[in-house]
C-alpha cells in the first residue's frame, strides 16, 4: 500500500511538472512572437532545462548507500520504466536514428527492431533474476554465482572490465552528443559545451546517484517525449489530416513510392546522375595511371596558381586555387586513397533512387540476400547486447519486488516504443516533404532552413545543394544530406516556429544527458563497489564507499570529457560496436548462470574470454578503421556484428568448459535456487 | 530461514519447470517471428494490407507490438505462477 501512495505522489508530481513545462513552452513561443531573438530563445531553453536537472539532483542529494547505489530499491514499475527508458534512449537515437532510416529505407529498421526485440531478453531471461538476486552491479551476480578453485575476484574482474570498456564508448559519444547539440543551438564552442553538460550531469550524479538519477531521468523522458512528438504530429496533420503520425504514415508511405518512380524517370535527374558518372569515370582514369597521374595533376595545379598570380586574379580566386592545391595528395599513396574514396562518394551519388520500403535492394541476388543476412545479424547483436548492457540492467535492481521488475520491463519497452515508433513515420514524412516540395523548387527561392543548417558547422555541412546541371531547378540527386539534419530541422520543415526547434535541441539534450547520467555511475559504481570494496578494501564503511565512488564519479567524467572533446571518430564508430561486445562478454555468462546449474565458474571465465576474444579478433581483421579488410568477413557479415560469432563462441566455451571440469559447489546450486524463487 | 527454504525447494520443483517452459515457448515466438519476417521480407514486401507492405509495416511496427505483448503475457502469467506458489506454500505450512 505504502508503494501505491508513493507512486499517486510521483505522478502528482510528475503532472504538475510537465503542465509546468507546457506553460513554459507556450510562454516562450508568446515572448517570440513579441520578437525575442532567436539565440535568447536557445539560450532559455538549454540553460533552464539544465538547472532543472541539478535542481533535482540537489534535491534528492544523498550519502546513503543504498540510495545511492540502487535508488533505496522502492522505485515503482510505471516509473522505473519510464527513467530505463530515457536511459535507454541515448542521444544518437534521439538525433541520429531517423535519419538512418531516412537514408537506408528499410534496412534502417534493424535498429528498430534490435533496440526492442532486446527487451523480451531482458524481461524473460536476466531482470527477474537479477532483482531477486539483489546486490548492487551485474558484477556482484556473476561473481557470486560463478564461485569455484579461482579466487572470485577473476570472475569479477573480467565482468568489470567488460562492464568499464562498453560502458565508457558509450558514454563519450553521449557527451560528444552534448556538445555537438549546444554548439549548434547556443553557438558556444564544443568544448566549453560539453564542460557546460558535464556540469549538470556531475551535480546530478555527484550528489544523488541512482536516486537522483532516477528522478532526473523521469523529467528528461517526459521533455523527449513532447519534444519528439510535436514536429511529427505536426507533419503529420500537415500531409494526412490525421495527427496521429504512426497510423497515418501509411498513406504517405504509398504517395512516396509513386513520387521515387517519378523522380527516377525525370530527365533532369538522369542529367545530373550522368553528371556524377562523369566524374567518377574521372577519378577512375586518374587512378589507373598513377603515379603519372598524380604528378601531372600537381604540376598543373601549381601551374594554375602561378598563372592566377600573374594575370591580376581577383585574391578570393587566388587563395581559394591556393586552397585547392594544399589540399592536393600530398604523395601518390594518398592520392590512391583519396581518388578511391571520391570515386565511391561520386558512383553513389549516381545511384537512381531506392524506394524507401523495399528490402534489402540490391543489384542481384547475392548482394540482395548479403543485405539481408547482415540486417539478420545486426538486428540480433543489438537485441542480444541491449540484454548484456550493465548500465540497463543495474536498473532493475531499483524496483521493488520481482513481479514489480516483470512489468518495469514491460513499461520500460512501452515507453521506448512511444518514441521508436514514430522515428519510421518520421522519416518517411520528411522524405515526403523533401521529395515533393524542395525537390522541383527553385535555387533562388530555397527554404531558409537549407541555408542555415548549410551554415551551422562549416566543415561538415548537414546539408548541401549544388545547381549541379545549372537549371536553377533542385533535383534529389543534387541534394546531399547528413541523417542528423532529419530532426533537427524538421520543425523547420513542418513550418512550426522556432521555439519547437530549441525544444527539439532541448531533448536531444535530455537524451544525451540521461544515457550518460546512468553510464557514468555505472562505470564508477563498477570501480568502486567491485574494486576497491570488493577487492581492495572488503572493511570500508558504507559511507566511505559511497565518497570513493563519488570522487571516482568525477574522474571518470573527466576523462570521458577529455575523450570527447578530442573528437575522435574513431570512438563514434565504436559505439555500434559495443552493443556486440557487451553481447559477446556478459550474455552467456548472464543467461547460463540462470537457466543451468552446471554451469561453474571455469565454464564462465572460458565464455568470457571466447566471446570477448571471437568478437574483439573479427572486428580487427575486418574493420577498416581498425585497420582491417572487409575481405576477411565470414559470410559476408559486417564487423558492427561480430556478436553473432563472439555469442555462440562464448555459449560453446562455457558448456564445454563447465561439462570437462567438476560440477559447481552446493553454494551455487542453492543460490541458483533462491533466484529462482520470486 | 531454513525451513523457508526447504519448502521453496519443493515448491520449486513444481514451480520452475513451468516457468522455463513458458520462457522458452515465448522466446520462440520472438525468435521465429523476427527472423522469418525478415528472411521473407522480400516476399512479403508486394503483399499489402491496409495500404501498408507487409514487411516493412512489421519491421517499423508489427514486430515491436509483439515483442510488447510477448512481455505482457509474460507478466501476466508469471503472476499467476507467482500466485500459486503462494499459496502451496501456505498448504505446506
Amino acid at each position: 500500500m505504502a508503494i501505491k501512495a508513493f507512486s499517486r505522489r510521483l505522478a502528482i508530481y510528475y503532472g504538475w511538472y510537465t503542465f509546468g513545462f507546457i506553460i513554459f513552452l507556450i510562454a516562450l513561443a508568446i515572448l517570440e512572437k513579441e520578437g525575442m531573438p532567436r539565440l535568447w530563445i536557445g539560450y532559455m531553453f538549454l540553460f533552464s532545462t539544465i538547472v532543472l536537472y541539478a535542481g533535482i539532483g540537489v534535491i534528492c542529494r544523498t550519502s546513503d548507500m543504498s540510495e545511492y547505489y540502487v535508488a533505496g530499491r522502492r522505485v515503482p514499475p510505471v516509473f522505473n520504466g519510464m527513467a530505463t527508458a530515457a536511459d535507454w534512449i541515448s542521444a544518437a537515437s534521439f538525433i541520429s536514428l531517423a535519419g538512418g532510416m531516412y537514408l537506408l529505407g528499410f534496412d534502417g529498421l534493424a535498429y528498430i527492431l534490435g533496440w526492442t526485440g532486446g527487451y523480451c531478453l531482458v524481461a524473460i531471461l536476466i531482470a527477474p533474476y537479477l532483482n531477486k538476486f539483489g546486490q548492487y552491479t551485474v558484477s556482484d551476480f556473476l561473481a557470486a554465482r560463478y564461485t569455484g578453485p579461482y579466487d572470485s575476484k577473476v570472475v569479477r574482474m573480467l565482468a568489470v572490465a567488460a562492464t568499464v570498456l562498453v560502458s565508457f564508448t558509450y558514454v563519450v559519444a553521449q557527451i560528444y552528443g552534448v556538445g555537438l547539440i549546444t554548439s549548434r543551438f547556443a553557438g558556444v564552442d564544443f568544448s566549453v559545451g560539453i564542460f557546460l553538460g558535464l556540469a549538470s550531469i556531475l551535480v546530478c550524479s555527484f550528489l544523488g546517484g541512482m536516486r537522483a538519477i532516477t528522478w532526473t531521468q523521469i523529467a528528461q523522458y517526459i521533455i523527449m517525449l513532447i519534444a519528439y512528438m510535436i514536429p511529427v504530429v505536426w507533419l503529420s496533420a500537415k500531409h494526412t489530416d490525421i495527427p496521429i503520425p504512426q497510423i497515418a504514415y501509411g498513406t504517405v508511405l504509398a504517395k512516396l513510392g509513386e513520387r521515387e518512380k517519378e523522380l527516377n524517370r525525370d530527365p533532369r535527374e538522369q542529367q545530373v546522375r550522368t553528371i556524377f558518372l562523369q566524374r567518377a569515370a574521372e577519378y577512375d582514369a586518374r587512378l589507373k595511371a598513377l603515379p603519372r597521374s598524380w604528378e601531372e595533376g600537381r604540376i598543373e595545379m601549381q601551374r594554375h596558381v602561378e598563372k592566377l598570380r600573374h594575370s591580376n586574379a581577383s585574391l578570393i580566386e587566388i587563395r581559394a586555387a591556393a586552397r585547392e592545391l594544399s589540399l592536393y595528395p600530398h604523395d601518390p599513396e594518398e592520392a590512391q586513397r583519396k581518388w578511391t574514396e571520391a570515386r565511391t562518394y561520386n558512383l553513389i551519388r549516381a545511384e537512381p533512387v531506392v524506394a524507401h520500403k523495399t528490402p534489402f535492394p540490391g543489384k542481384d541476388k547475392a548482394s540482395s540476400d548479403n543485405k539481408r543476412n547482415n540486417f539478420l545479424a545486426l538486428a540480433f547483436c543489438l537485441m542480444l547486447g541491449t540484454a548484456a548492457l550493465p548500465h540497463v540492467l543495474v536498473r532493475f535492481y531499483t524496483t521493488p519486488s520481482v513481479p514489480a521488475t516483470r512489468s518495469a520491463v514491460f513499461w520500460t519497452l512501452l515507453f521506448i516504443m512511444l518514441i521508436y515508433l514514430t522515428v519510421p513515420a518520421l522519416a518517411v514524412l520528411v522524405k515526403y516533404d523533401i521529395y515533393t516540395s524542395l525537390v522541383g523548387s527553385e535555387f533562388s527561392r530555397l527554404p531558409s532552413w537549407v541555408s542555415y543548417w548549410a551554415n551551422i558547422d562549416k566543415t561538415n555541412p548537414l546539408v548541401r545543394i549544388n545547381d549541379l546541371n545549372k537549371d536553377g531547378i533542385v533535383q534529389l540527386a543534387e541534394i546531399a544530406l547528413d541523417g542528423d539534419i532529419v530532426v533537427l530541422a524538421t520543425p523547420e520543415i513542418a513550418g512550426l516556429p522556432y521555439v519547437i526547434s530549441a525544444l527539439i535541441a532541448a531533448g536531444g539534450l535530455a537524451a544525451a544527458l540521461s544515457t550518460a547520467d546512468g553510464l557514468l555511475l555505472t562505470i564508477s559504481n563498477a570501480l568502486s563497489h567491485d574494486i576497491y570494496y570488493k577487492t581492495v578494501d572488503p572493511a570500508a564503511s558504507t559511507q566511505k564507499r559511497v565518497t570513493i565512488s563519488k570522487l571516482l564519479l568525477i574522474v571518470v567524467a573527466l576523462i570521458a570529457a577529455y575523450a570527447a572533446s578530442l573528437k575522435p571518430g574513431n570512438i563514434l564508430s565504436v559505439v555500434g560496436a559495443s552493443f556486440s561486445l557487451a553481447a559477446s562478454t556478459l550474455f552467456p555468462a548472464l543467461v547460463l548462470g540462470v537457466f543451468w546449474k552446471r554451469a561453474n565458474q571455469q565454464g564462465a571465465i572460458a565464455a568470457m574470454l571466447a566471446g570477448f576474444g571471437v568478437c574483439v579478433c573479427y572486428m580487427m581483421l575486418t574493420a577498416p578503421t581498425l585497420g582491417g579488410s572487409a575481405l576477411n568477413q565470414w559470410f559476408g557479415i559486417a564487423p558492427i556484428s561480430a556478436g553473432v560469432f563472439g555469442v555462440p563462441a562464448g555459449l560453446l566455451a562455457l558448456v564445454v568448459v563447465s561439462l570437462l571440469t567438476p560440477a559447481p559447489s552446493k553454494y551455487s546450486n542453492a543460490l541458483v535456487d533462491h533466484i529462482r524463487t520470486p | 530461514m531454513n525451513n523457508k527454504n526447504n519448502i521453496s525447494l519443493s515448491r520449486l520443483r513444481a514451480y520452475w519447470p513451468r516457468a522455463r517452459l513458458l520462457s522458452f515457448l515465448l522466446l520462440a515466438a520472438w525468435f521465429l517471428a523476427t527472423f522469418l519476417t525478415v528472411f521473407f521480407a522480400r516476399e512479403l514486401a508486394d503483399i499489402e494490407i491496409f495500404g501498408w507492405p507487409v514487411s516493412f509495416y512489421m519491421a517499423a511496427q508489427g514486430l515491436a507490438l509483439l515483442y510488447l505483448s510477448l512481455i505482457g503475457l509474460y507478466v501476466l502469467y508469471m503472476r499467476r505462477l507467482d500466485r500459486g506458489l503462494r499459496k502451496e506454500a501456505k498448504d505446506g505450512n
